[in-house]
């Protein structure tokens, strides 16, 4: 943990030096988030609520996954981008360290623009909190917290298998990103609303459901079981298989020699 | 005979265009992802269509019809998608190769960017569109019957590529002028996107943003051919809206030119 806090300064410290760079990298993040947050609004000037749901409910699902979602790339960017390092050999590298390959990829690469987005959710927070109508007690707040943590866990989850694939693609699949960019996207809205079969998917298959629907039920009163609070943890299921898989391709590694 | 000064141009297109059609696994991964977002976004708008249809500005099929189109020719209609290999020339310093060449440099860049956006849309139109003609009926995309609007449709689409380039045009050329332009690309990038209807469809902005988004060269992108296919803009509306492509087209390749001339002026390239 030392040595990661170590990482985590020397990253800090080098991208703070392109101080109007960073700046304009990270106010495009917010953008970013900005554009999916006013076509909510515009959305909602037409209609009063959806599926179910109305604009404030909808606003916390909103921040919450973009705030699991914008934590897990800053920790997680080593494995957004792990197809250029087994393209340009620095996997090799970490593979004769003596420490663990995993801790090496998530050190390579720490992306603090991407707290861009995570204060855009940060505003919505603020703005749709004292709003919900929800009584916050403290098994809302952790229901809160549970949902975005396991929701940047499993967002992690993801990238990592992201990687794995592409020990045997050598490059990164685009489709992947249906499920990080588009969970993140379509996650503005409470998974239900996109009907049974997705949601059934989202469930079962990759449980994003498990941390954004769910819950949010049981934030709002709609569900008194305390099960629904804790279905985040029950996502957390989902790592397992992403570490087997990531062990596995890793098995099958060969080096591409340059 | 007398363009005979285009054959350059013809051959670059032709260079960069077979150059792109060689990606065919990531072409294929990239229809997987247009084929899951377009789903998606049907989806929702679906669900917000049977909360209210009568707070719809489209009919759902033209809705559907917009999506589909959309994400078969993601790769004309967004700003997005930049080309990264001229930044980096303007960057590297490279650029200064391209400079003696008898080519002009502009006519140049245009040629690859729009090369490159055309095949990339060639590879996933056909098997997007093909699949979302054959959907359930609840999702399916109706093709219009009428040659007139599918001509309509093409040619408004050829306008819409040209204003897309020659505005993107503008933040490549801006590279002479900025150490890292990646910033200036994503904000401008993201803002324009919004802007031309690329996240909700023009129809859905409030009324006084959707009049001034409809005159700027922003309604002149995706939002034309897209809306002339779903059949939602007819009559007086389609033809004022593509003699406005017409002029933003215009406007903005003698902006871009005259953005260059300028830049060009000030480059100084150094030896060695």
């Amino acid at each position: 943990m030392g040595l990661y806090m170590k990482y985590f300064a020397i990253h800090l410290k080098s991208q703070m030096q392109y101080k109007t760079s960073f700046f304009f990298t990270t106010l495009g993040q917010f953008l970013v988030a900005f554009a999916t947050f006013l076509s909510i609004n515009f959305l909602f000037a037409r209609f009063d609520s959806v599926g179910g749901f109305t604009y404030e409910e909808v606003l916390i699902c909103f921040a919450v996954m973009v705030t699991s979602f914008s934590l897990s790339e800053l920790v997680g960017r080593g494995f957004d981008r792990f197809p250029l390092l087994l393209g340009d050999g620095s996997f090799d590298r970490a593979l004769v360290r003596p420490r663990n390959v995993i801790f090496q990829v998530l050190a390579s690469k720490m992306d603090f623009s991407r707290l861009g987005r995570f204060a855009q959710a940060l505003l919505i927070f603020i703005y749709v909190i004292p709003r919900s109508g929800i009584d916050w007690t403290f098994w809302q707040i952790l229901t809160l917290v549970l949902m975005i943590i396991c929701g940047a866990l499993l967002f992690f989850g993801l990238f990592v298998i992201y990687a794995a694939i592409s020990f045997f693609t050598l490059e990164g699949l685009e489709f992947m990103n249906v499920l990080t960019d588009g969970g993140r996207e379509h996650g503005r809205l409470p998974f239900s609303v996109y009907g049974e079969g997705v949601l059934k998917f989202l469930t079962y298959v990759v449980p994003l459901a498990l941390v954004q629907y769910y819950p949010l039920l049981f934030l709002l009163g709609r569900e008194d079981s305390f099960f629904y609070a804790f279905t985040p943890v029950i996502a957390l299921i989902f790592l397992v298989p992403c570490y087997i898989f990531f062990k596995f391709g890793m098995s099958k590694y060969k080096s591409t020699g340059s | 005979m007398s363009f005979l000064f285009l054959r350059p141009y013809k051959a670059l297109f032709r260079i960069r265009f077979t150059n792109s059609l060689q990606y065919r696994v990531a072409a294929l991964a990239g229809l997987a992802t247009q084929f899951a977002w377009g789903f998606m976004y049907i989806l929702a708008f679906g669900a917000f269509y049977r909360e209210n249809p009568d707070a719809f500005p489209m009919t759902f099929e033209q809705t559907v019809a917009y999506i589909w189109m959309q994400q078969a020719f993601v790769a004309l209609f967004f700003i997005w998608f930049f080309e990264s290999s001229i930044i980096e020339s303007v960057e590297s310093g490279n650029v200064a190769y391209e400079l003696v060449r008898p080519m002009d440099l502009y006519s140049r860049w245009f040629t690859t960017v729009a090369a490159n956006r055309m095949s990339r849309a060639l590879l996933r139109c056909v098997p997007i569109l093909f699949v979302a003609a054959i959907l359930p009926a609840s999702m399916r995309l109706i093709l219009p019957m009428d040659f007139l609007i599918i001509g309509l449709f093409f040619f408004s689409m050829t306008l819409s590529l040209g204003v897309v380039v020659a505005f993107s045009m503008l933040i490549y050329i801006s590279a002479f002028f900025t150490i890292n332009s990646l910033g200036t690309r994503i904000v401008v990038g993201v803002a324009s996107d919004f802007l031309a209807g690329g996240y909700i469809p023009i129809p859905f902005f409030p009324d006084t943003l959707r009049t001034i988004v409809e005159l700027s060269p922003f309604g002149a992108m995706q939002n034309m051919p897209l809306l002339i296919f779903s059949g939602y803009l007819q009559g007086p509306d389609l033809v004022q809206g593509m003699a406005l492509q017409v002029f933003w087209l215009a406007a903005l390749l003698l902006i871009g030119r005259a953005f260059m001339a300028r830049a060009l002026k000030r480059v100084i390239i150094q030896g060695g």
